[in-house]
């Protein structure tokens, strides 16, 4: 088997002196979407926010093979590692136009052009609010430019922290559209905490469950939405 | 009436120092949250390397230039030796480190230099350019040069993406982090910068004030007045506010038994009179802090 793209291995993560993740361990293969299921407070954004270098962890993450704990944040993304955080993280007072510029601040200025061309063919609506603040969008909107901002990256994974929070129900099934055909045209992996977890196991094909900051069961997607515990506790039938 | 012109135009000149200074405080501000008290004699040290590179036999404007340079240097330098350590300590460990710098690098400058006022040269003569004496070459020349660095500066942050950079950066770290800049890098630049900006304020205002250790305290606390009128989040707002300031005391002046001994204390009233009605400043936003 080759080497997974993501991993980590007896993770834990801090929040001052409050431990949040207890020995975490999972793998993630490139090209593939796995997603991290969970009620709120298990822990869920921690494990992105570890991933991402934006807490204080214990435990090995590597990345392409490369050991990236303890990195720096801004270090981690240049790898390629996209996170779409909680809570969207639109720079509210730049326009669109610089969100998307911003995103890929770190390619070079060449590829920058075609790049937010390419994000338009995902998001079209992107494209009729180009010279708006963006802290006028819409919460869909804002969602869009948020995942937009992160392929301006080019990246290897994205880090999706509930794309479908505060959605309404056409545009988060309109979302999940585009999240399969950007890891299948675009070939990004991604790593989706996600509440929602019938939508989730449907796009994932691996899927963790945490409880209390522990992995306490993990599989391939379709097994865990067969699961009789799993169904009674998340999916609600 | 033209003597009211002439009033709001020596305003302008000693406003654009001001603006400078305001602007200075205001994009430290906005790296790290905290008014820097040392921003003046920042200023005044940066002043006395040129006239000691110009001492020297260097020609004033390359000074003028490697001064700039030296100065963003050393802003730069003072932010990662300084205020990186300290980055997530609470605020009245930046205000002790604030009196600190101020004092040392007062002390500095008068151990070099000695405390006795020297002149410095002015490139533009001094001749009145306009009617009555009230606007010199020197003060045309003041306006022209922070005019054209505000210019400048704008086009860098409009318009660069170093600029787009460090405005994210200020506005908001942790997404500026996720896409890949280094926040701490981009507030060490914000400092160099600022450092720079008032190297040009102080070499512009020492023909006038005359050099010495203790030649920009006022100044800065006219530069504070500016950057509270426009707003202390607001770059534009502060270089408005140091020029409204500029014109305002000058103004002021035309009041009987007010006169130029009362201008210090309008830039005070300024200060107080925005924090009680305005607390954003004119053109600043509201902070909202979500617990």
């Amino acid at each position: 088997m080759s080497t997974p793209l993501l991993s980590a291995k007896n993770l834990r993560a801090f929040y001052g002196p409050t431990q949040i993740l207890y020995d975490i361990d999972f793998d993630m293969h490139a090209g593939g979407i796995t997603t991290l299921l969970g009620a709120n407070g298990a822990g869920k954004t921690t494990t992105l926010r570890a991933l991402s270098g934006m807490v204080k962890t214990a435990g090995e993450i590597r990345f392409d093979g490369k050991l990236i704990s303890n990195k720096e944040t801004a270090d981690i993304v240049r790898l390629g590692v996209a996170h779409v955080p909680e809570g969207r993280g639109t720079f509210v007072r730049q326009t669109v136009e610089e969100n998307l510029q911003l995103g890929g601040i770190t390619q070079p200025a060449g590829q920058i052009a075609a790049d937010i061309d390419l994000v338009f063919t995902y998001f079209p609506r992107l494209k009729e609010r180009f010279r708006q603040q963006a802290g006028t969008l819409s919460g869909g909107e804002q969602q869009m430019l948020a995942i937009g901002r992160a392929l301006m990256l080019r990246p290897k994974v994205m880090l999706l922290d509930e794309p479908s929070f505060g959605l309404a129900p056409l545009i988060v099934q309109e979302m999940f559209g585009i999240l399969r055909r950007l890891n299948q045209k675009e070939k990004v992996s991604m790593f989706l905490v996600e509440q929602n977890a019938s939508l989730a196991l449907e796009l994932a094909d691996h899927a963790y469950l945490l409880e209390t900051g522990r992995v306490v069961m993990s599989g391939p997607a379709k097994e865990l939405s067969q699961d009789e515990n799993i169904r009674r506790a998340y999916l609600g039938y | 009436m033209e003597q009211v012109v002439q009033q709001i135009v020596g305003g302008l000149a000693t406003g654009a120092i001001y603006a400078c200074i305001a602007l200075s405080i205001v994009m430290i501000y906005q790296a790290i949250d905290h008014l820097n008290f040392a921003q003046g004699e920042m200023a005044m040290f940066s002043t006395y390397i040129a006239w000691q590179l110009m001492h020297w036999g260097m020609p004033y404007w390359g000074a003028f230039f490697l001064t700039i340079a030296i100065s963003f240097v050393l802003g730069y330098a003072i932010e990662r030796i300084v205020f990186k350590p300290v980055h997530n300590a609470p605020v009245l460990s930046h205000i002790v480190i604030f009196i600190a710098l101020f004092v040392i690098i007062n002390s500095m400058a008068g151990f070099i230099w000695e405390f006795t006022i020297k002149p410095f040269p002015t490139p533009f003569g001094t001749k009145p350019v306009l009617g009555g004496g009230i606007l010199s070459a020197h003060g045309a020349g003041m306006i022209a040069v922070t005019g054209i660095m505000l210019v400048m500066l704008y086009a860098f942050f409009r318009y660069t993406r170093v600029g787009l950079a460090m405005r994210a950066a200020s506005a908001n770290p942790d997404s500026a982090r996720l896409v890949g800049i280094r926040v701490g890098f981009m507030n060490a630049l914000g400092w160099g910068m600022a450092a720079a900006i008032g190297a040009v304020a102080g070499i512009m205002i020492a023909p006038v004030v005359f050099l010495e250790p203790n030649m920009m305290v006022t100044i800065l606390l006219y530069g504070f007045a500016g950057a509270v009128v426009g707003g202390l989040t607001s770059p534009g707002g502060a270089v408005f506010g140091g020029f409204a300031v500029g014109v305002i005391e000058n103004l002021a002046s035309f009041v009987p038994q007010f006169g130029a001994e009362m201008k210090l204390t309008i830039a005070l009233a300024l200060i107080i009179l925005v924090l009680t009605l305005k607390p954003n400043g004119l053109f600043g936003r509201k902070i909202v802090s979500r617990v």
